[in-house]
C-alpha cells in the first residue's frame, strides 16, 4: 500500500447518463394548512413560511405556522378524540386502523419517495429503498401490537397514557414521524405531531393517508412550523407526553421544562458514533460499512459513524481504499437514480458544516475531499474525511450532522475503547471484525445503545433504539417502543 | 522468444494473512452495483464496450472445424446490417482448434486484432500430470494461441498444497512463453470468497496476466460477487507491485443487463485502466446477440425477434 505511484482513475470515459426519477406522478400544492380535528385549517394568526427544494434553491409550497392557539386548537382535538373516540375502541380496531395506514403508503410509496428527496434533499435511492418502506414497515409492525399489549406486558395493566406531543427532525421525515406515530396509536394514545420546519411535506401527505384512512378526526394532528411550534406543543399543559427526536441543545431545554411536571418525556438526541475496525476484518466490506455509516443522508444521522477508530497496522490501507471509494460516490440531483449523496437538507446546516470543514483545517487536521462535481445551485458537500486529528479535535467531539469523518488510529483493543466512549454521546457504535469472541467483548465495552457488527446503519421496526448519556433518554422501536407509550399497573 | 517469466512472478504469499472476506458485505456492494441506472448514450457505450470485450467461446466436444470458422466469422462480422460495431476481442477454443481459428483469422487479415484463445491444462478438470499440462500450452501455441487459458488443480488448492498450485502456474507461465497466461480458478469449486481470494493472490504472484472465474463446465460459474472479490484481489496486487492483471469472468453471463452491470463494477472498483479488452474480457458465446439486440433497440425503439440475428 505504500506504492504511491500506483492510482486508479476513477474519472472514466464511460460516464453515467442522468437517470432522473419522473415527478409527473407528484402533486403538491402551492400551500399547506394545518390538519386539526381531522381536517386541514388555516392557522389563526395567518402566518405561512415557505419550503424550500435544497437541490435548487425553489420554494415547493407555503406551509402554515403553527401559533399557540392553534398547537391549543390541535391539543384539545388530540384530547377530545382521546376521550370520546380512540380510548373507547376496541384495540383490534385501533389495529385495523395503523394497518390501513400502513397499506396506503406502501400503495403511494413512489409519490412518498419523491417528495421525501424533493423536500429533503436525500437521494431518491435512499427514500425509495430504506426511508419510505421503513416508514410502513413501522406501521405494519406496531399495528400488530395493538391488540397484544398485555402479551408485551405480561402480568401487568396496561393503559395508554392520553395525549402525546411529538416533534420530530429534518433528517428522516415520514421515518421518524411512522417511528412516533405508530406506538402511540397502537398504544391507545392521541397525537400532536409538529414535524421539521425544512421537510413537512411528507408528514402533510400522510395526513391526508390518515383522513383517508378514516381514523376518527383529532386521533393524530400535524401542526407544521418552527421551534416556537415545537415550544408551545412542549409547554402545554394538556400533554400526557412528549416525544422528542432532535438536538441535543433541545432536547436539554425540553428537559428543562419537564422537570417537576408529572409529563413523561423521551429524547433521541444526537451521536457522535465510533466505527472501530480492528486488523482482522474483512477490510473491503469494512470500507463500504464505513462509506455507509457516515455518507448515508448526507451524514444526517444521528447514529452515524462519523468517527473511525482503525487499527493502525491497517490504517493506510483503509485511508486508501476510503478515497477510492469516496471518488466513485456520486454527488448531485436526488432525484437522480445514480446519486448517491444528495444535496444538505438547508442553508443553516449547509454553513454549519462548512464552518466545521473549516475548523478542522484550522485545528490542524488535514483535510481530504472527493474530486467530483458538485451542481452550481443548491446546497452541496463533498464527501470529505479529516486525518491527523485527535480526541481534543473539535471535529472529533462534536456532531457535524455532515458527511464528514474524522479518522483516528488505535494499537490496542482497549485504547480503541477507550477513545469510542471518550465523548459525551452514546448512541451508535460500530465494530469490525473476523473474531466473534471480540465482537461480545467490543459490545459489552461500548457505552452506546446500537452497536453494529461487521454492518452499520440498518434499522428494524423490531430493533430498539436509544441512547447513553446526552444522546438521549428512552428507547423507540420494538417491544421497548411499546413502553414509552404506556402506563403499567 | 520468451517474456522473462521471472519478472512477473513474486515469491508465494502467506494466504493465511490475505485479509477476509464477508459474503454479506460482499452482497451488498454488488446489490449496490445493480442499482445504478443506465440509460441513453451511457448505455449504448456500455454495449459496444461489452461487445468489444468479448471471448467469443465454443468448447465442445461436438465442435467441428466448420463451427469454428463460423465462429470466427461472428468475430469479425458481428452483425453487418449495423454500422458501428466493434469485433469481439478473442475467439476461445481447445487446442486442436486452434490452427483452425487462426486461419479463418488470417484470412480476413485479422489474426493479433482479434485474440486466438485456447484452453489448456487438461481443461476442465486439469486433472493430469504437470508435463502433460505442459506440453498441451506448447502444442497451443505452436498452432498460434496469443492466451492461454489453464485451470488450477483445484484438489491441490484446497487440499492446502498452495506451492504446487503455485510452481504449476508458474510452469504454465513459462511454457506460455510470449502468450498471455489466463489462469481459470474454477470459483464455483472453490466453496469460500475466501478461498476465491487466496486463488486470485496465488495465481497473480505466480505470474498470472488475467485471472478468470470459471471454466463455464462446473454451476455456479461467474457470478459477481465471486467476480467483486477477484477485482478487489486485482487491486490490492497492484497497489502492491504496481503490476495491472486482467479480469474475466466467464460463463453465465447471457443477459446484456448483466453485462452492463459487470462493467459498472468494473468501472467502481478498478476504474479507468481496467476499461478496455486489453484488461477485461467476458468469456461468454451468447451475450454478444443479446448486446447486439439491445443496441438496436437502443436505434429502432423496438425489440426485433431473434432470428434477426445470427446464432453461430
Amino acid at each position: 500500500m505504500d506504492d504511491t505511484t500506483s492510482k486508479l482513475a476513477f474519472d472514466t470515459d464511460w460516464q453515467y447518463d442522468p437517470a432522473p426519477e419522473s415527478t409527473d406522478h407528484v402533486r403538491v400544492d402551492d400551500q399547506y394548512e394545518l390538519f386539526i380535528g381531522g381536517e386541514f385549517v388555516a392557522p389563526k394568526e395567518g402566518r405561512y413560511f415557505d419550503s424550500i427544494n435544497p437541490a435548487n434553491e425553489q420554494v415547493l409550497a407555503r406551509i402554515a405556522s403553527a401559533g399557540k392557539d392553534d398547537v391549543d386548537r390541535a391539543v384539545k382535538a388530540a384530547r377530545k378524540a382521546y376521550e370520546t373516540s380512540w380510548s373507547k375502541l376496541k384495540p383490534a380496531e385501533r389495529g385495523k386502523y395503523i394497518y390501513r395506514i400502513a397499506r396506503v403508503i406502501q400503495e403511494r410509496a413512489r409519490e412518498f419517495s419523491v417528495i421525501e428527496s424533493l423536500d429533503g434533499g436525500k437521494p431518491i435511492r435512499e427514500s425509495r429503498d430504506i426511508d419510505i418502506p421503513l416508514a410502513a414497515a413501522h406501521f405494519f409492525y406496531y399495528a400488530g401490537w395493538a391488540d397484544k399489549l398485555e402479551y408485551a406486558f405480561p402480568g401487568k395493566q396496561v393503559a395508554a397514557l392520553g395525549v402525546a406531543g411529538q416533534i420530530i427532525p429534518w433528517n428522516f421525515p415520514l421515518l421518524m414521524a411512522a417511528w412516533k406515530i405508530a406506538p402511540a396509536l397502537a398504544c391507545g394514545n392521541t397525537v400532536v405531531l409538529k414535524p421539521a420546519e425544512t421537510t413537512p411535506l411528507t408528514a402533510l401527505k400522510l395526513a391526508e393517508v390518515i383522513r383517508d384512512a378514516g381514523l376518527p378526526p383529532g386521533v393524530v394532528n400535524i401542526v407544521t412550523g418552527a421551534g416556537d411550534t415545537g415550544a408551545a406543543l412542549v409547554d402545554h399543559p394538556d400533554i400526557d407526553k412528549i416525544a422528542f427526536t432532535g438536538s441535543t441543545a433541545v432536547g436539554r431545554l425540553i428537559q428543562n421544562s419537564q422537570a417537576g411536571t408529572s409529563t413523561i418525556y423521551t429524547l433521541e438526541l444526537g451521536g457522535k458514533a465510533a466505527n472501530i475496525v480492528f486488523d482482522d476484518a474483512a477490510i473491503d466490506q469494512a470500507v463500504e460499512g464505513i462509506v455507509n455509516g457516515i455518507f448515508f443522508n448526507q451524514g444526517h444521522v444521528c447514529c452515524a459513524g462519523s468517527r473511525l477508530l482503525v487499527q493502525e497496522s491497517v490504517a493506510d490501507e483503509v485511508v486508501q481504499k476510503l478515497k477510492d471509494r469516496m471518488e466513485t460516490l456520486i454527488v448531485g440531483d436526488p432525484l437522480d437514480k445514480n446519486t448517491d449523496i444528495g444535496a444538505i437538507n438547508s442553508a443553516a446546516q449547509l454553513e454549519k458544516i462548512e464552518s466545521y470543514l473549516q475548523l478542522g483545517q484550522d485545528e490542524g487536521g488535514e483535510m481530504y475531499q472527493a474530486s467530483g462535481s458538485v451542481p452550481e445551485r443548491g446546497y452541496w458537500c463533498r464527501p470529505t474525511l479529516f486525518t491527523g486529528v485527535s480526541q481534543s479535535n473539535r471535529v472529533v467531539q462534536e456532531e457535524i450532522f455532515g458527511p464528514v469523518l474524522a479518522v483516528q488510529t488505535f494499537r490496542t483493543e482497549q485504547e480503541g475503547l477507550d477513545k469510542a466512549n471518550n465523548t459525551p454521546y452514546g448512541l451508535s457504535g460500530g465494530v469490525w471484525t473476523d473474531k466473534g469472541a471480540k465482537i461480545f467483548r467490543i459490545a459489552q465495552g461500548l457505552r452506546a445503545g446500537v452497536i453494529w457488527a461487521n454492518t452499520f446503519n440498518k434499522f428494524d421496526p423490531a430493533s430498539p433504539f436509544g441512547g447513553y448519556k446526552e444522546s438521549g433518554v428512552g428507547h423507540e422501536g420494538g417491544l421497548h417502543g411499546l413502553d414509552a407509550y404506556v402506563s403499567l399497573a | 522468444m520468451s517474456t522473462p517469466a521471472s519478472t512477473l512472478r513474486s515469491p508465494l504469499p502467506r494466504l493465511d494473512l490475505v485479509s477476509r472476506v464477508d459474503q454479506t458485505g460482499v452482497e451488498e456492494r454488488v446489490a449496490r452495483f445493480c442499482k445504478r441506472s443506465i440509460k441513453k448514450e451511457s448505455k449504448v457505450m456500455a454495449l459496444k464496450l461489452a461487445l468489444s470485450m468479448i471471448d467469443l467461446t465454443t468448447l465442445e466436444g461436438q465442435d467441428t472445424p466448420g463451427k469454428v470458422r463460423q465462429l470466427c466469422q461472428k468475430a469479425i462480422h458481428l452483425h453487418d446490417s449495423m454500422p458501428g460495431l466493434p469485433h469481439v476481442a478473442a475467439v476461445c477454443v481447445y487446442p486442436i482448434m486452434v490452427g483452425v481459428a487462426r486461419k479463418a483469422l488470417e484470412d480476413q487479415g485479422l489474426a493479433g486484432e482479434i485474440k486466438v484463445a485456447s484452453v489448456a491444462t487438461a481443461f476442465p478438470s486439469g486433472m493430469s500430470p504437470l508435463n502433460i499440462k505442459l506440453e498441451e500450452t506448447k502444442i497451443a501455441i505452436a498452432e498460434g494461441a496469443d492466451e492461454i487459458d489453464m485451470v488450477i488443480s483445484r484438489g491441490s488448492f484446497l487440499r492446502g498444497d498452495y506451492g504446487y498450485v503455485f510452481d504449476e502456474i508458474a510452469a504454465v507461465r513459462d511454457a506460455c512463453g510470449d502468450a498471455h497466461l489466463k489462469v481459470i480458478l474454477e470459483t464455483g469449486e472453490l466453496g469460500t470468497l475466501d478461498c476465491v481470494k487466496r486463488a486470485s493472490v496465488l495465481a497473480m504472484h505466480a505470474g498470472a496476466d488475467f485471472i478468470k472465474t470459471s471454466t463455464g463446465k462446473i454451476q455456479p460459474a461467474a457470478t459477481m460477487p465471486v467476480t467483486l472479490v477477484m477485482l478487489q484481489a486485482i487491486r490490492d496486487y497492484y497497489y502492491e507491485t504496481g503490476r495491472q492483471v486482467g479480469m474475466k469472468p466467464a460463463g453465465g453471463i447471457s443477459r446484456a443487463k448483466l453485462g452492463i452491470q459487470y462493467l459498472v463494477m468494473l468501472r467502481e472498483t478498478l476504474g479507468q485502466a481496467w476499461m478496455t479488452p486489453e484488461w477485461f474480457r467476458f468469456g461468454a458465446s451468447s451475450l454478444a446477440n443479446d448486446l447486439i439486440m439491445q443496441l438496436k433497440k437502443q436505434q429502432t425503439g423496438v425489440y426485433q425477434s431473434a432470428d434477426y440475428f445470427s446464432r453461430d
